[in-house]
């Protein structure tokens, strides 16, 4: 055991806690049945204070790393503190990719599940959530598999359950069949938000993968201007001699903390300004590795130190087709603000699974940094909400650092399904995080 | 819990009446804060501070009644104010102060030592309690009220400023003292406001308001700076008193 101070990728409200890896399911069920109050740790990916408990115990699951073999069907079961790239590591060489992975491959199978991530490809086969076919989960009242017909009401406030209902020993989940390691993208730029969503609700679906970046700095004619990338896995057809290489690991890393000052608005729309030109107005067909594709960012090591040592916030929000308005108002709301907000991240999601907790619903996403300092920042975000509110969204609790109990409860119109069944399985509240606590999750 | 603009949901206030810390509660209750726990002299005066949180948008209040001139309560207190909260404490403001007159004090030993008791022994036994609270919690925060006083000691309130200069000095060896433990703890230096302490005072050269205050020490928590001055451009004004020559330094400070 040992009391380490963390925090979340965004680095904003660390905490001490005390740490301990147990390397087995008993052990984990002994540690919880220990402590008066826990939460799981992969590898603090998640933006805010989700993976922490102060004062309390943090069960790293990073030594529940059992890889099992791949069925023929691609049906694998893996330890819940393997990370997606070791993961990836394993089955890539070996013809298979993962279901759906976020924009970074250091995050364990464990907290995938915990915030039923998404990524490019939610439109058409929804969220990780939507893979697990098995899951094995030491709760305070015992250990139990569960499965979408066993338990599944204990098995779907899991997924997504912020791991407010237990801890994660090990995941079974299907993979998907792949034939290179290489991704055929599309690539457009757009100069108006309207056209790219124009052409994201009209071509989309002819994609297996499909993002946005749009450009929040930018007013007037060229508001929220974007590069549409889309792709699909190249096969042997489109590659004769395609191989099957994992994605290699960063070559750079940000030494130390950035100094405060370096994300202004000038500086941070000379980015923008740079990462817009630099993209094709039009390109077909362009070979991407896995890696370059869905992982950009993980080619470098502690990129979040950019933000310096207060640390940034991650808002994402989601709303439905209908609600496309609240997209374009969220928009013009932050390049009006002058606040320094990098690249951010349109997509458009396919439907909802059955996570009471889980994010994603059909329609539009919208995902933006921005670092802590700006005065105007916090009311900003807090206008964004009543936003997203009013068009029935929701924000997504992995990246959330600052929402309020009374918002949840209006953006998780089913959070009181999730709280029953987190009653329970742990009836004497001892799953715990910080976040937990701030929204007011804990169920007591 | 605190949030990722320094925004704390809970929060306790050692001084609960004081105009300083009332302004620094209605800013937060605007914010996040829907607890508020008020440890002080007068009960009335702590209801009204009370109304004053819940009308700014706490959702719960209570009151906590001491004496800081009697300094075996401050534990007590302190852990009274932690039960009442019954959940993590995000801020605790410590605002136990008193000016006093200087010139009725200064020929008395027995208001010299309520001086040093209220403004220092009573605010330390309490910082005590709190820090190890706070410690055992993971995380958690202190703000100190302490003034541009205690920067270099005046003749002419050398009670005061004495004791708070004594504060002052044991806090930033306390906030040394917290690193890595998730707790943080931060000074406040204002200069004379216009508070019922300072009533009939004659305004200096940087006598601000409550409310501005109160802006500087929400805006300073998101900052990492051990001292928030306030108005701010006191930090490099006092950089130079401090120097001043004996002889100037009097002539300047002790009209």
């Amino acid at each position: 055991m040992s009391r380490q101070r963390l925090s979340g990728w965004g680095r904003t409200t660390p905490g001490v806690f005390d740490v301990e890896t147990p390397d087995t399911e008993e052990l984990v069920a002994l540690e919880l049945a220990k402590s008066s109050g826990a939460i799981a740790r992969g590898l603090g990916r998640s933006y805010g204070d989700a993976a922490q408990l102060s004062g309390g115990l943090v069960i790293a699951n990073r030594s529940l790393n059992g890889l099992g073999e791949i069925a023929a069907n691609g049906v694998v079961r893996v330890g819940a503190g393997v990370s997606i790239d070791e993961l990836l590591a394993f089955c890539i060489p070996r013809g298979w990719f993962v279901p759906v992975t976020p924009g970074t491959r250091q995050v364990t199978i464990g907290g995938a599940v915990a915030a039923d991530v998404h990524g490019k490809n939610h439109h058409r086969d929804g969220s990780w959530g939507d893979h697990v076919l098995e899951m094995r989960l030491v709760t305070p009242t015992g250990s139990l598999t569960v499965s979408p017909t066993t338990q599944p009401d204990v098995f779907w406030a899991t997924i997504g359950g912020m791991g407010l209902t237990g801890i994660l020993t090990s995941v079974t989940l299907r993979l998907l069949k792949i034939e290179s390691d290489q991704v055929l993208v599309d690539t457009t730029r757009y100069a108006q938000l309207d056209d790219v969503m124009a052409a994201m609700v009209e071509g989309d679906d002819e994609y297996r993968y499909s993002v946005a970046w749009v450009d929040c700095m930018t007013t007037g004619a060229s508001m929220g201007r974007a590069i549409l990338t889309r792709g699909d896995h190249a096969t042997r057809r489109d590659i004769a001699d395609a191989t099957l290489r994992a994605p290699s690991p960063a070559r750079l890393r940000v030494p130390f903390d950035a100094p405060a000052g370096l994300l202004t608005p000038l500086t941070v729309r000379a980015f923008n300004e740079a990462w817009f030109r630099r993209a094709p107005r039009r390109r077909e067909g362009e070979h991407q590795s896995l890696g370059a594709f869905f992982h950009p960012l993980d080619g470098v090591k502690d990129w979040n130190r950019l933000y310096g040592p207060r640390g940034f916030v991650q808002y994402q929000f989601a709303v439905a087709d209908a609600q496309a308005q609240c997209v374009v108002r969220a928009i013009e709301r932050l390049s009006s603000s002058g606040v320094p907000s990098f690249l951010a991240v349109l997509k458009r999601f396919g439907p909802a699974n059955h996570g009471p907790l889980s994010f994603p619903i059909s329609g539009w996403t919208l995902a933006l940094d921005v670092p802590v300092g700006p005065a105007a920042l916090p009311d900003l975000l807090d206008d964004l909400d009543e936003m997203v509110i009013g068009a029935g969204g929701r924000v997504y609790l992995a990246k959330d650092s600052r929402l309020t109990p009374a918002a949840v409860r209006v953006m998780y119109p089913r959070l009181d399904e999730f709280l029953e069944v987190k009653n329970r399985v742990d009836p004497r509240h001892q799953m715990a995080s910080d976040l937990a606590r701030r929204l007011n999750l804990l169920g007591k | 819990m605190e949030n990722a603009f320094a925004q704390p949901q809970n929060v306790v206030v050692l001084g609960g009446s004081s105009d300083i810390a009332r302004a620094i509660v209605k800013k937060l209750c605007a914010a996040r804060t829907h607890t508020v726990i008020l440890a002080g002299r007068s009960q009335a005066l702590l209801d009204d501070a009370a109304r004053e949180a819940l009308d700014h948008g706490a959702s719960r209040t209570d009151t906590v009644i001491f004496d800081a001139e009697d300094t075996t309560s401050a534990s007590e207190t302190v852990r009274r104010c932690f039960d009442k909260v019954g959940d993590h404490v995000d801020l605790v403001i410590m605002a136990v102060g008193r000016l006093g007159s200087q010139s009725q004090d200064q020929n008395d030993v027995v208001a010299a030592t309520r001086m040093m008791n209220v403004n220092f022994t009573w605010p330390v036994a309490a910082l005590t309690e709190v820090r190890t609270r706070l410690v055992a919690q993971g995380s958690g925060r202190i703000v100190v009220l302490s003034s541009v006083g205690a920067v270099r000691v005046r003749g002419s309130a050398y009670l005061y400023g004495g004791a708070k200069a004594g504060l002052d000095r044991l806090c930033e060896g306390m906030a040394d003292s917290l690193l890595g433990t998730g707790v943080r703890l931060q000074l406040v230096r204002p200069g004379v406001v216009r508070t019922k302490m300072t009533e009939g005072l004659k305004d200096v050269p940087f006598t601000t308001g409550v409310n501005e205050v109160a802006d500087n020490v929400v805006r300073g928590l998101t900052h990492a700076d051990r001292v928030i001055w306030s108005p701010p451009l006191l930090r490099y004004v006092f950089a130079l008193l401090r120097h001043l020559p004996a002889p100037l330094w009097r002539k300047v400070m002790d009209r």
